[in-house]
């Protein structure tokens, strides 16, 4: 089925395993500066804007000290990117031979989005006292909305992956090839890309601010950082509870268009009418054992009748099912994590709400401090979720995985060789984000006159 | 003609990368060799690191470009390349994550205490991509890389000797083009001393490439005769005289303190050899593979073009704002706007209390979004309730992070 012609069939690769946790390891480090391109723009411009309507030069201060931080991250994840485009390449030849006339258009036109953030990104990190304040502001605009549209066709891509269209299969290769409508008249993409981007402001928003609350609980809590955490944890605390109802329209979809996914995700063996969700637990081959069991809810959730028939894994040979407590297992973790994340949100809106002021509990703070490393964990398990829960395909019942890798040699040396450079970019891009929490650049410090004042 | 035209886009891109790019990795380049000369070796680091600046990103963002027109428009040469390739890619790819880390870095870089023995890294990194990259020049230029699945040798596919020669060439146009930019950077920023001495290693390495170029054209002849001659005859030939001409040009304009012209006429030298490289090569892309056969369908070609033509409305005049700003030395130096004329208040304007009509409203937005998502199947509605989430979101956040941050 995957034989494409050119010398592009299936072969016979002993390392497949080590190409896909090459692939998964450089999609990890890749995807939290992913949330950081989407989030963190509209951050700063918030808060230049702030600065622009109030004249407050916190806010200001606050902009141009993010907006460094942005560059940065935004070089990182450039890199990130590139290697993602090699690896494509390098790793999965039969996949981009035999279909990258088909998606490959995704990727061009993210390539121009790349390049307009690129450009302006410049622009308004240089731009800080060169441009007319108004006119500055205006130059971080494009770097918002092409934040938007890469996200939007990057995902468009892995909504094709995961619900191909727009061909015909021949020979293996795809033929008679309707780039567009396999891109974007394909349904299947928008509840990704929604799930995706408000990801984006959940993980920065609690990254940057669980930074703030360690800050806080070690005594710094100037008037600069009061402003700085209400920006990010707004964010934060209203995407996580709306990530909670699109969650929810996330896996209507799967249920309709990947059943087997589904399957993985709850561990259910057999269809079954009346199916049960599992809480935890342990996927043996047939069933859940060890979870807690909540009768009826599973068809309750995914098809709103608590009788509907839901599609087990046995519904296709075990060749063509997932590993399942690997899905199974990143599912819960991102859903646990997410309903903590929701919480803690609800909490911060409740008490900004109704007191009018910021929590005051350093429990509140240690939370905040532990949520930005868990929002990755549930970004990268919500990942791993979609991706794993796809195999054994490439393109879901088209090509498998094990037909798009590269019959080269050498694959655990490039991947060790990986390992090492990214550990080592893992610290230098630590050390990083401390920056954040010093004091503010010289030359600025006439602001601070106002720290720890009340604003 | 439809077949032929992403070559153009990918010849336009690698020509771009080469010369703004591949400056930024010269640019790393002197800051592991430059001398003391006249300035010292501090102000040539710090003004070779300054370069980068705000253009670093958008230069990178080429080889986005090149590999996914490459990828869209001809799959199987792709596959088979980076296939083949995957060796030189790979060193490629660590050249860059060092490179792009020294540049998100440089801030921390000059308070860092061991801080010649990170620059060093990052400076060999400068020499590592352009090397890698221009072996795999050699490479497909010399049909080293067959189709299919990693079907060429992954060793003398690009250790070779047209491969090593390239490879070499490629650091050196580097270095050449950086030293040539950053005397021109020196020269508009009145740096007098920097000026010289870049004008020195500019002159230096433009006879140094020169040489190594020479060399390469008799290497290509002995090991990849048909390339060779092909390169040496006709269309070729003209580019490659272009080149020259391009290369001798910057030579006697940097040798007369004419900076910015020299920018062009070494652009145009590496646009020559690059234009050169195709010409010889047509209408092979890979060994046994046309470019109209390796080709993607017609749709697939058109969307290219069109997505190509469109965005380069939009991409054309954003990067001649960003280059009239940067080459106009627009972000150098201190501030040429005052801040803000009103001054700070500290009252805001924004947080009012917002009216019950408001809050009602953004209550029953968010509502209605969720109901809409979680209890209906329609697109449409779908769409309702995407708009009907985003304006309660939007709202609710205006709200929240606008009310008045007193503290405790």
């Amino acid at each position: 089925m995957a034989a494409a012609s050119g010398g592009f069939g299936p072969v016979d690769q002993q390392y497949l395993f080590e190409a896909r946790q090459m692939q998964a390891l450089s999609l990890a480090v890749h995807i939290p500066l992913v949330c950081f391109g989407i989030a963190f723009p509209p951050m700063v411009l918030f808060a230049e804007w702030r600065y622009l309507r109030t004249g407050d030069v916190v806010y200001r201060l606050l902009a141009r000290r993010w907006s460094k931080v942005m560059l940065a991250l935004f070089a990182v994840g450039v890199v990130t990117g590139t290697i993602l485009s090699f690896e494509f390449g390098m790793l999965w030849p039969g996949f981009m031979a035999s279909f990258g006339n088909v998606f490959g258009l995704g990727f061009t036109l993210e390539g121009f989005s790349f390049f307009i953030e690129a450009i302006f990104i410049g622009i308004y990190v240089y731009g800080w006292d060169r441009l007319t304040p108004w006119r500055h502001f205006a130059s971080g605009i494009p770097v918002v909305l092409a934040g938007v549209t890469g996200a939007l066709f990057v995902i468009a891509v892995n909504g094709w992956m995961n619900h191909p269209s727009g061909f015909r299969l021949e020979d293996g290769r795809a033929v008679d090839v309707h780039p567009w409508s396999a891109l974007f008249g394909n349904v299947y993409f928008w509840h990704e890309f929604v799930h995706m981007y408000l990801a984006g402001y959940v993980v920065a928003g609690f990254l940057l601010a669980g930074s703030y609350a360690w800050g806080f609980l070690r005594g710094r809590w100037g008037r600069y950082e009061r402003a700085a955490l209400t920006i990010v944890l707004s964010a934060a605390a209203i995407a996580a509870p709306l990530q909670a109802v699109i969650g929810d329209w996330v896996a209507r979809e799967v249920a309709v268009g990947q059943p087997v996914k589904l399957a993985a995700l709850e561990g259910l063996g057999q269809s079954t009418a009346g199916a049960p969700e599992h809480l935890l637990g342990w996927y043996d081959g047939q069933r859940v054992v060890g979870g807690i069991e909540v009768p009826r809810m599973l068809s309750l959730l995914a098809f709103h009748d608590p009788n509907a028939t839901v599609t087990g894994l046995s519904s296709v040979p075990v060749t063509d099912q997932p590993p399942v407590n690997v899905v199974r297992f990143a599912f819960q973790s991102m859903v646990g994590i997410g309903t903590l994340l929701a919480l803690l949100g609800a909490l911060y809106l409740y008490v900004r709400l109704r007191r009018g002021r910021l929590p005051r509990s350093r429990w509140f703070y240690r939370g905040l401090v532990a949520a930005g490393p868990l929002s990755v964990v549930a970004l990268i398990a919500g990942w791993i979720t979609t991706e794993v829960g796809r195999q054994p395909w490439v393109v879901y019942g088209v090509m498998r995985t094990s037909g798009a890798v590269t019959g080269a040699a050498g694959i655990p040396v490039g991947y060790g060789t990986l390992i090492v450079v990214y550990a080592a970019l893992a610290i230098l891009v630590g050390w990083l984000l401390r920056r954040l929490r010093r004091v503010p650049l010289e030359g600025d410090s006439r602001v601070l006159e106002g720290r720890g004042r009340v604003g | 003609m439809l077949a032929e035209l992403p070559v153009f886009f990918i010849l336009v891109g690698l020509v771009a990368y080469t010369a703004l790019a591949g400056a930024d990795f010269g640019a790393g380049f002197w800051t592991l060799v430059a001398g003391h000369g006249r300035a010292g070796r501090t102000a040539a680091r710090e003004h070779a690191r300054h370069a980068m600046g705000p253009v670093w990103e958008a230069n990178h963002v080429w080889l986005i470009f090149i590999l996914v027109v490459c990828w869209t428009a001809y799959p199987v040469a792709f596959a088979s390349i980076t296939s083949t390739l995957a060796a030189p890619l790979l060193l490629a790819v660590i050249g860059i994550i060092l490179r792009g880390a020294a540049y998100a870095l440089r801030g921390q870089l000059e308070a860092a205490r061991d801080r010649r023995a990170t620059e060093r890294l990052f400076a060999l990194s400068s020499l590592l991509t352009p090397f890698a990259l221009g072996t795999v020049v050699g490479s497909i230029a010399t049909g080293r890389v067959p189709p299919g699945n990693a079907q060429g040798d992954p060793v003398t596919s690009w250790l070779n000797p047209t491969s090593i020669v390239l490879g070499v060439l490629a650091v050196a146009t580097s270095a050449y083009l950086a030293a040539v930019y950053l005397a021109a950077d020196a020269h508009r920023a009145g740096e007098r001393a920097l000026q010289l001495d870049f004008r020195a290693r500019a002159l230096r390495a433009g006879v140094c490439t020169g040489v190594l170029a020479l060399i390469s054209l008799s290497v290509v002849q002995v090991d990849a005769g048909a390339f060779g001659s092909r390169l040496t005859a006709g269309g070729g030939l003209a580019m490659v005289v272009v080149s020259a001409a391009g290369g001798l040009g910057t030579l006697v304009l940097v040798w007369l303190g004419r900076f910015e012209p020299a920018r062009v006429s070494a652009a145009l030298a590496v646009a020559a050899i690059i234009v050169g490289w195709a010409v010889a090569q047509q209408p092979w892309i890979l060994p046994g593979l046309t470019i109209r056969e390796a080709a993607a369908e017609r749709s697939t070609l058109l969307a290219v073009t069109v997505v190509v033509a469109i965005g380069a409305i939009v991409l054309v005049p954003s990067l001649l704002l960003l280059f009239a700003l940067h080459l106009s030395g627009r972000f150098d130096g201190g501030a040429v706007v005052r801040e803000l004329a009103s001054t700070p208040t500290g009252q805001d304007t924004a947080g009012g209390k917002p009216t019950r009509l408001t809050v009602a409203a953004t209550v029953a937005c968010l509502g209605l979004g969720a109901v809409l998502l979680v209890f209906t199947e329609s697109v449409a509605a779908h769409v309702i309730a995407i708009a009907c989430l985003s304006g309660g979101a939007l709202a609710t956040f205006f709200h929240v992070s606008t009310l008045p941050v007193a503290g405790d």
